[in-house]
């Protein structure tokens, strides 16, 4: 029997490596569509961001709420998992609670804490649902939040609620089993599911045995098959949002991404001597498509866990306007596994700007940066959208109307609106004579 | 010191005398030629003469920043307007730049770098302030303002977009007015709508114009005077007061303008 577990779980974990791998492989491919962002400077002050506002979650306390709740889910992961290790190493070699006996006093001190890490994240996910489903919290009901959107963050809590109550379970079968069974280490007293067993006590060892290693397998499959789903969901940020933060800008926020292959040409037209020509091929002027990002716009995409906090403060959005900065992301991802999976990849006559993104979401864009600042793992939706907009005023010339008028007043009279440029000083004329 | 002798001097006028000014106002378009933004320039050019702070213009030489036209996509337009400014600023020498436009502060400061222009920039909300710290613009006991209520209104670009804002509350603070915040403020703060060359086109259909949504935010606060700090929040803030009829009881007004009537200028 026990030689059996021990080789289906191998397979098992093979299996869910592969599948696992096979994703990685697609998603870094899919961000490899862009183009290189380069970054390599100022890594003292990345590793800052990467601690402060991923590990240390600073910006999510900007909301205190859903801060603190998702802080016990965030910590819980973090930890539980440390126990997934002891389950893998359990399943390869046939043992039950192999660190117990190296931990001695230890063990059931830490498996307490994680009990009540574990009751601390159900409680957290029950309250997510029913601020998703029954208080219906704004931000998770607006236009982009259709019913894919709306089942993977319902999933995920159910799938993690599940997970907590299988560890309770056969936390509570095993310490019922510690008394009658020798292979079943005595941990002590574990509070929380202690208050499970009088559910279990009726049962005979056979049945205990049974219950206690469906809840094991259950909850290791159940790990691997969410790992698995999450490569596939919004839930990504859990891994994706460390790398965001590192690749994240480090400018002032108003600052716009330069275009060097620009300033040469304008540096030859004004005469000016060009500069060394920039290395690579010219490509497009700004985004069509998601291989004309940067690749740390793509990335920004895999760590978006659609939280809404952007376009909950988008003065577009709040007003009315299409443009939602969440949106632009889920767009973003969603056109890249559109690539990436269909076999004609970039060639199939489909762009992210025209198929996924409208003119008129772009337009609507005031660059406040309310998004950029929203944002809890530092996703720029702006960087994006001002790509757009260079193409379709670089590329197509399809601007708005006043915008193209704005334009020409800048070329004839170097101001947007339409006066003459010999009146530009005239107010110092009227402060003078008065 | 109303009887004040203004003088607006250009940095030609000073070229021509070998002379480079300390620092160098930039008016910027709607400084130069917005009737109402015409009237801040005014009170910021008292401010600089009743000071006196050795600055100067560019009058006719100075041209748009290439602001809006980069935010609307089209870079050429943009980096043909900043390489022409940068020549003439660097062939003048200047060396410290003074704007009451947080959209050309933001550009000259952070975007005119990488194509050659390198200067130091200031808002004229953090010039006001050092002011005030020297000493050099004193505030009379029980001004005009006291206890009156103030609200200010973030620009986008001066607060999320350069991390400008304790600058302009510090500027009111020192009027002895009354600042009362907005729900939405200094991070949070909402846009007026205008910037990302939204002021050059008429919004996209909605269930409502952005001004009107923070205006009445700024109504609500009670203030009757509506501290702003740049020329697009003040014609939409304006544009807005207008639209919810109370432009005979509210008044949106720049920090250089609250200054210089503070000080009978």
């Amino acid at each position: 029997m026990g030689i059996i577990q021990q080789i289906l779980f191998l397979v098992t974990l093979a299996v869910a490596f592969m599948l696992i791998r096979k994703r990685v492989v697609r998603i870094k491919s899919n961000i490899q569509l862009g183009k290189k962002s380069g970054v390599t400077e100022r890594s003292s002050e990345r590793w800052k961001n990467v601690l402060l506002v991923a590990f240390g979650q600073k910006k999510m306390f900007k909301r205190v709420i859903p801060a603190f709740l998702h802080f016990w889910i965030y910590a819980g992961f973090l930890i539980i998992n440390l126990e997934v290790l002891e389950f893998i190493i359990d399943g390869l070699l046939g043992t039950h609670r192999v660190f117990a006996p190296f931990l001695g006093g230890v063990y059931p001190v830490l498996m307490n804490f994680f009990e009540s890490l574990a009751v601390a994240v159900l409680l957290a996910c029950v309250i997510f649902l029913i601020r998703r489903n029954i208080l219906k919290v704004k931000r998770f009901w607006s236009a982009e939040m259709t019913s894919w959107p709306r089942l993977d963050g319902n999933l995920i809590l159910v799938i993690e609620i599940t997970l907590m109550v299988a560890i309770l379970t056969m936390n509570a079968t095993d310490q019922l089993l510690q008394s009658k069974d020798d292979h079943y280490v005595h941990t002590g007293q574990l509070f929380f599911s202690s208050f499970l067993m009088p559910l279990f006590q009726g049962h005979d060892t056979q049945t205990l045995v049974v219950i206690e290693r469906a809840a094991w397998w259950f909850h290791i499959i159940g790990i691997f098959g969410f790992a698995l789903y999450v490569t596939y969901s919004k839930h990504l940020h859990i891994f994706m949002a460390f790398p965001n933060t590192y690749f994240a800008k480090l400018e002032p926020k108003g600052h716009m991404v330069n275009m060097p292959i620009v300033t040469n040409e304008v540096k030859s037209m004004l005469g000016l001597g060009a500069a060394e020509a920039p290395a690579g091929e010219p490509g497009r002027f700004g985004a069509k498509d998601v291989n004309d990002l940067a690749r740390h716009n793509l990335m920004a995409a895999y760590a978006c866990t659609e939280c809404g906090r952007c376009t909950s403060e988008c003065p577009a959005n709040l007003t009315g306007k299409k443009l939602s900065p969440r949106k632009i992301m889920m767009d973003t991802r969603d056109r890249m596994e559109e690539v990436g999976k269909g076999e004609k990849g970039l060639q199939d006559d489909k762009s992210l700007l025209g198929d996924y993104i409208t003119k008129e979401e772009v337009n609507a864009c005031t660059s406040c940066n309310a998004c950029v600042e929203a944002c809890p793992v530092l996703i720029n939706p702006l960087e994006i959208i001002l790509e757009l907009r260079r193409y379709v005023a670089m590329e197509e010339s399809g601007s708005p109307a006043q915008w193209n008028s704005m334009f020409q007043n800048i070329e004839t009279s170097f101001a947007p609106w339409k006066f003459a440029p010999s009146d530009r000083f005239n107010w110092s004329k009227d402060l003078q004579s008065k | 010191m109303s009887d004040l002798q203004i003088s607006v001097p250009t940095v030609a006028d000073l070229a021509a005398k070998n002379e480079v000014p300390e620092v160098l106002f930039w008016v910027g378009c709607a400084g130069s030629y917005d009737d109402r933004y015409k009237k801040v320039t005014v009170a910021f050019v008292k401010i600089l003469n009743a000071v006196g702070t050795k600055f100067a213009v560019l009058g006719s030489e100075e041209t748009c920043t290439g602001d809006p036209a980069r935010r609307a996509g089209n870079e050429f337009l943009f980096q043909m307007q900043a390489m022409n400014n940068i020549t003439v600023l660097n062939g003048y020498g200047i060396k410290k730049i003074v704007t009451a436009c947080p959209h050309c502060f933001n550009t000259i400061k952070n975007e005119y770098p990488e194509l050659g222009g390198n200067y130091e920039v200031i808002h004229h909300s953090s010039f006001l302030q050092q002011l005030i710290n020297d000493g050099k613009v004193k505030m009379k006991e029980g001004g005009a303002f006291k206890g009156k209520k103030i609200t200010y209104h973030d620009s986008c670009y001066l607060g999320r977009a350069n991390g400008v804002y304790e600058a302009p509350r510090e500027v009111l603070k020192a009027l002895d007015a009354d600042l009362v915040e907005m729900k939405r403020c200094r991070t949070t703060g909402l846009c007026c709508g205008a910037g990302g060359a939204q002021m050059f086109k008429e919004p996209e259909k909605g269930k409502k114009d952005i001004n009107v949504e923070r205006t009445e935010e700024a109504l609500n606060t009670g203030a009757k005077t509506v501290a702003v700090a740049c020329p697009f929040c003040m014609t939409m803030m304006s544009d807005g007061v207008k639209n919810k009829e109370r432009e005979a009881d509210v008044k949106v007004k720049d920090l250089a303008e609250l200054i210089a009537e503070s000080q009978g200028l």
